[in-house]
């Protein structure tokens, strides 16, 4: 075990796949940058050399299916996006080609390859730098779509999903980059699937998803020092997803709080009240509530963006009334003198 | 490419019948880009098609049978009926896979071409694709791509003049000739004629020496002509869309017919030796349609959604 941030976590990851199997190449526009891909990459080309840490053309919906087509003939490739946003000019690629190689050949041939891409937030990153569209990937059969909120499966996962046969979609928050936690040394793996129980507890489930496990983490505090015990999942696999997990932890407690930093229509948290509405043997005390994002774009504005972001003060809110106690005055108001535009105090931007 | 023309006319008179039930885009009148590029391509290579594939995938030596099971839907189908005629893959003669997105398998399969050099083998992949696919932005992406890895790719473009229905005046500049665009890219291109088997031979030959010994991609653009409808086994010359008259101009320059007139005047063909052809060409379409006829309908419909399941 050592003490690593996030970000030097999925480093380690690369590091593990790369050494232990030498047609792992990571490939992504910025990849040997002077800042490492958010430090993601540091060093690695120097381990690696250039033609398995390698800038690219800005060109994503050709060079996802040059990647694929690397996939299908002996290199297991990682093309990395600075944002998720730009991975969307390849959806024909992913979701299309890809995804669909194993079915539509008969299992004959199969694609091991990771599309990596970073969820923005904050700083301005605006309509165009923080889509989080996880869902759009997640309703697709063939691909496999992970998003851990912890360094340990940060490197775990990503582990997982370059050793794994098939596509998968790994996707990392930016405001987790800076999270320090223990990782074990050497080739660790975490399992795609089975979700992560962050918390335990008996009175309500809080299913979140990434950055906002942690938001959850700190509503769950807040919680306890009222007397309700959330249990805390981290729902660290959107496809497969661990209905099973789910159902267990919601006949415990009776009651669901889906938080997802993402639009709530036809979003992840809407599968995950649908898969508790349609289970017969889980019944709700209350109905069940959604956190997510205003239906609207993210706005750039420091101000506006502030007030578009849902934090721990509203799933305290919504658990508390779930409890039938009213809200404090003003809880919902933005506290002075924090800044709500970056991921920690020491963050001067830009990303 | 008396195989590949006999073969698509026994799936447009098998077609009525319902018993292929997928869209069918037939080579017919495209023979000769397909026979003098498998000619000219090594064994271990490597190619890849788009929805008009049935020529390619049979002349790089694609399972006859595996082809005609899979666009009845049946098990034993190249596929196991998951994909129809716009899905052909025999790994085992490298044909790696045809899909009906224009212009999608481009980047895969310089996507091949990239893992080779990586893997330093000494392969080549060809990529067969209509002249409307580098109307996608794909297209520039890959052929870039390519060009600055100097890839052991061959960017077959096989132009016959529609997309479907559009003709070329409403697609592409005329002052500007397909295969140019690939010279943008610092691509080696030419414009051959596509309906000549040993000209596309000749051309593809250069094109592989040159990807085998590291000079990277080649175009070559073949002028060309798409004799049935677009999509389905029938005519279309009625309907509107191109003239009886252009269709009857390109049929005299039936790649089959010129090429046969040309072997029986230099004496490499004779009229036993083209009855025996026929003939057993005709015998493998029997067996063939026979062993589709008769394979098992697919079961298992969630298998093969992910590499790790059946």
């Amino acid at each position: 075990m050592s003490e690593l941030t996030y970000a030097e976590a999925i480093q380690d990851g690369f590091r593990e796949a790369m050494r232990k199997d030498r047609s792992v190449i990571l490939i992504g526009l910025g990849i040997p940058d002077p800042k490492g891909f958010f430090g993601t990459t540091s060093g690695l080309e120097g381990e690696f050399g250039k033609d398995r840490v390698m800038d690219m053309p800005c060109s994503e919906n050709g060079m996802t299916g040059v990647v694929l087509g690397a996939s299908l003939n002996g290199i297991r490739p990682v093309l990395n996006h600075q944002r998720l946003d730009f991975a969307l000019l390849a959806m024909d690629q992913m979701c299309t080609q890809a995804a669909k190689w194993s079915y539509m050949f008969g299992g004959q041939a199969h694609a091991p390859v990771v599309f990596r891409m970073i969820l923005g937030r904050g700083w301005g990153q605006g309509p165009q730098h923080s889509q989080a569209l996880h869902s759009w990937f997640a309703h697709i059969p063939g691909l496999k779509v992970v998003m851990p909120s912890c360094p340990q499966d940060a490197k775990g996962l990503m582990i997982s999903a370059i050793e794994d046969p098939n596509p998968v979609v790994y996707i990392d928050h930016r405001w987790l980059h800076h999270v320090r936690g223990s990782v074990p040394a050497g080739h660790h793996q975490t399992e795609i699937g089975p979700l992560r129980v962050a918390q335990p507890g008996k009175d309500v489930t809080i299913v979140a998803i990434s950055y906002m496990v942690l938001e959850a983490l700190e509503a769950a505090e807040r919680l306890a020092a009222q007397g309700i015990e959330a249990e805390v999942l981290d729902l660290r696999c959107l496809r497969p997803l661990d209905r099973e997990g789910l159902l267990r932890s919601v006949r415990k407690t009776g009651r669901l709080v889906a938080v997802d930093q993402a639009w709530a229509c036809a979003g992840m948290s809407a599968e995950i009240l649908a898969c508790i509405a349609e289970d017969p043997k889980t019944p709700l005390k209350h109905p069940a509530r959604r956190i997510t994002l205003p239906d609207c774009p993210t706005p750039t504005a420091p101000s506006l963006a502030a007030e578009f972001y849902p934090r721990a003060n509203h799933i305290v809110g919504a658990v508390l009334e779930m409890f039938g106690r009213g809200r404090e005055p003003g809880e919902l108001a933005l506290q002075k003198g924090v800044e709500y535009d970056k991921p920690n105090p020491a963050f001067t931007g830009p990303f | 490419m008396l195989r590949i023309r006999l073969v698509e006319e026994a799936i447009a008179e098998a077609y009525p019948r319902q018993e292929m039930r997928c869209p069918v885009h037939l080579s017919i009148g495209q023979e000769a880009v397909a026979a003098g590029t498998a000619a000219a391509l090594s064994r271990g290579d490597l190619a890849m098609s788009g929805h008009r594939s049935h020529a390619h995938y049979l002349a790089k030596g694609g399972d006859l049978r595996a082809m005609l099971a899979e666009l009845m839907g049946r098990q034993d189908g190249c596929c196991h009926g998951r994909g129809g005629s716009m899905h052909l893959i025999d790994q085992s003669v490298g044909f790696i896979g045809a899909v009906p997105i224009v212009g999608s398998t481009i980047p895969i399969a310089v996507g091949l071409a990239f893992a080779d050099k990586l893997r330093g083998q000494t392969k080549v992949t060809a990529a067969f694709f209509g002249e409307a696919a580098t109307e996608e932005g794909v297209f520039h992406e890959s052929a870039n791509f390519a060009s600055l890895h100097r890839l052991p790719v061959i960017f077959v473009c096989e132009n016959n003049l529609y997309s479907v229905y559009s003709p070329m005046s409403v697609r592409q500049p005329s002052h500007r000739e397909v295969f140019q665009q690939a010279q943008g890219h610092g691509i080696p291109a030419e414009q051959v004629d596509g309906n000549d088997p040993e000209a596309v031979f000749l051309s593809v030959k250069k094109a592989r020496s040159r990807a085998a010994s590291g000079g990277g991609p080649t175009f070559i653009e073949y002028k060309t002509y798409r004799w049935r409808e677009h999509c389905g086994p029938g005519f279309d010359n009625h309907i509107g869309y191109r003239e009886e008259a252009e269709f009857l101009e390109w049929k005299k320059k039936d790649p089959l017919e010129t090429y046969r007139r040309k072997l029986f005047a230099e004496g490499r063909l004779t009229e036993p030796g083209e009855h025996d052809l026929s003939t057993r060409i005709t015998a493998e379409i029997v067996d063939a349609l026979a062993f589709a006829r008769q394979s098992p309908e697919p079961r298992g419909l969630t298998h093969f959604v992910y590499a790790d399941q059946p």
